[in-house]
């Protein structure tokens, strides 16, 4: 974990979304996908506490070694005041914090299911499971076109991209989940990564487990500290007696969990009615095979 | 800068009746674990104290989320006293604590009399442990019965039990929602207690408009950070004038060295830091330092020498708690 000062190089908009790029070269050196960082707010007193993002990528080489970015949406005030950073002004940064995602070791093909900017840290992740020979399928999901998280970069990064979204602006129209059957029997897929708001991972991982295959989610919860001390951040986990429970906190045991352990029902409350759903368009089977 | 400055002859220590702070600066339950996550963040051997998360009998799991929500200059919680419990408090804070060279006070929470008196027997011998902190005013409890200091009786009944049960100095952790403080701690001293910690989160609220639902999982939570500052004044500034040579800790808001020195006019001895280590995990570091240029600025020699100087003018009328 490092704090420091770190100068802001880019501010750009990134379709819906603000991306940001920070010069960040030892927290960059050390981050891997799925963990975040804490950016702290003004000292104006009305508002204090630090803002988590996750890292959407921390490049170590070329032109943009060491440089950490993160992509947000505007939702209140930290972020409002954020996407107004200029290039040079510098912010206090804590990181890289949290668990990251895990690399399979034997198994090969890996499906990467991202919703709405929570896509973000899935690219990172894209580039490290290549660089480990890991065949690499991506769905993203969101409300339009407009918030379909770069799906020009998705492109790059993977064997085969669906986009969904709700209002049949890009790609399929619905959600990631309602492509998720199709895609895992498709891809042959066996390990899922999961990022997104978290009914989607709610949906994803409980999909897996009855699938029986791993998948990882990086999850989002309240945060105060990022730190391990303030306890607010926590999510019911299921021991691996699977007998117990524990609330464990996102910020240092997370944000990456076994979507398999996560008490879903206890978290998020009862699952909510499976949504009236189209039947899934007779295409997407030619989409999910055609290599870019 | 360190605790203290030879040349000006400034020191930071502080003597609360025998539990001495190398600085009066500390980090507030809750906000600092026993200090191990925050050792990767700062040189947790420079601060003046650590108080704990606080300990209950058993593993504790604690309420629902969210747990936390930022208001405006603050934040309200409600994280239900999560804790593994004294066993494996002991087995994994307790060698951490025992070779912190920092003075650590233990809070212990606890659901009834009995709750309490059995943590304060399994921490009796915890090396590194200074003091205990009765924390008998978290909001976040089952029933508000549960908040012992809410009733002079019930916090007596905490506070001698505990005194009777260990050695160490019992500090009563109070809250503001009553009527009068100072019948609380006045009540909490008489039992024994060894001094005060004033004051606990403040019973809030917060409603989504768009949702119409409470934005906290358990409805209501502790509110804390900068909005509750003047209370917390006005609570260590009754009972200093109230109970004067009792040993006032005084938390509640506080981010800069200048609302620690708030603290110490109105009354308190030594300070905690709670919510603003989320924001800046070096606070307490800071807060010491710049208390300790404050003094030297004035040539005074120690944070005593500020304890209680509040100045009031003649013309102010008595407060009505008085007469109460």
């Amino acid at each position: 974990m490092i704090r420091a000062r770190c100068e802001v190089l880019s501010n750009r908009r990134s379709g819906a979304y603000v991306s940001l790029t920070l010069v960040a070269p030892e927290i960059a050196e050390q981050a891997k996908p799925g963990q975040f960082i804490e950016i702290g707010v003004p000292e104006d007193r009305t508002f204090m506490l630090r803002r988590p993002f996750s890292i959407h990528q921390a490049s170590r080489r070329g032109g943009w070694a060491g440089t950490l970015e993160i992509v947000f949406d505007v939702v209140g005030r930290g972020t409002a005041w954020l996407a107004e950073a200029k290039p040079h002004d510098t912010l206090d940064v804590i990181g890289p914090l949290g668990r990251s995602f895990t690399y399979p070791r034997e198994l090969r093909t890996c499906l990467l299911v991202g919703g709405g900017y929570g896509a973000a840290p899935l690219y990172f992740l894209a580039e490290e499971l290549r660089a480990r020979n890991k065949l690499v399928h991506m769905v993203i999901g969101a409300r339009d076109h407009g918030r379909v998280f770069k799906p020009i970069e998705a492109k790059r990064l993977a064997a085969t991209v669906v986009v969904t979204t709700e209002d049949g602006t890009m790609g399929e129209r619905g959600r990631v989940t309602d492509v998720l059957d199709a895609l895992l029997e498709r891809t042959g897929a066996q390990v899922v990564y999961a990022c997104g708001p978290n009914p989607m991972l709610r949906a994803v991982a409980e999909r897996c487990r009855d699938l029986q295959i791993p998948c990882q989610v990086a999850v989002e919860e309240m945060m105060a500290c990022g730190l391990g001390v303030c306890w607010t951040c926590v999510v019911p986990v299921i021991g691996m007696d699977s007998r117990g429970w524990w609330n464990v906190r996102s910020c240092v045991e997370g944000p990456v969990f076994n979507g398999a352990r996560v008490w879903w029902d206890r978290w998020l409350g009862e699952a909510p009615p499976p949504p009236a759903e189209e039947p899934a368009p007779e295409r997407e089977a030619e989409r999910v095979q055609a290599s870019p | 800068m360190t605790t203290s400055n030879g040349d000006s002859g400034t020191s930071l220590a502080v003597d609360l009746n025998g539990v001495a702070f190398p600085t009066p600066v500390l980090a507030a339950s809750g906000c600092f674990g026993s200090g191990r996550e925050m050792a990767a963040a700062l040189d947790v051997r420079r601060i003046g104290g650590i108080v704990t998360k606080s300990v209950t009998l058993g593993p504790t799991k604690g309420l629902p989320t969210p747990r936390m929500v930022e208001v405006d200059a603050g934040m309200l919680n409600a994280i239900g006293l999560q804790n593994p419990g004294v066993e494996e408090f002991l087995a994994k804070d307790g060698p951490f604590i025992a070779s912190l060279g920092v003075p650590v006070i233990l809070s212990i929470a606890g659901k009834s009399v009995q709750e309490f008196a059995q943590v304060a027997i399994q921490t009796r011998d915890m090396p590194g442990v200074v003091a205990i902190e009765a924390n008998i005013s978290c909001p976040n409890v089952e029933r508000r019965n549960q908040v012992f200091a809410c009733h002079p009786e019930q916090a007596i009944e905490v506070i001698a039990t505990m005194t009777r049960l260990t050695t160490l100095p019992v500090f009563a952790k109070l809250t503001a929602d009553v009527t009068n403080i100072v019948e609380i701690a006045d009540a909490c001293v008489h039992a024994g207690a060894h001094g005060v910690t004033l004051i606990n989160t403040l019973l809030g609220m917060a409603i989504d408009v768009e949702s119409f639902r409470p934005r906290l999982a358990a409805v209501t939570g502790g509110l804390s950070g900068l909005a509750i500052r003047p209370v917390a004044i006005r609570c260590v500034y009754q009972v200093a004038q109230a109970l004067p040579g009792v040993p006032i800790i005084g938390v509640g808001g506080i981010s800069t060295a200048r609302d620690a020195i708030e603290f110490l006019l109105a009354g308190a001895w030594a300070v905690q830091v709670g919510t603003a280590n989320f924001a800046n995990p070096d606070a307490t570091i800071q807060i010491a330092d710049g208390i300790g240029q404050f003094l030297a600025a004035r040539g005074l020699s120690s944070p005593a020498d500020l304890t209680g100087k509040v100045e009031r003018s003649e013309r102010v009328a008595e407060p009505a708690y008085r007469s109460g």
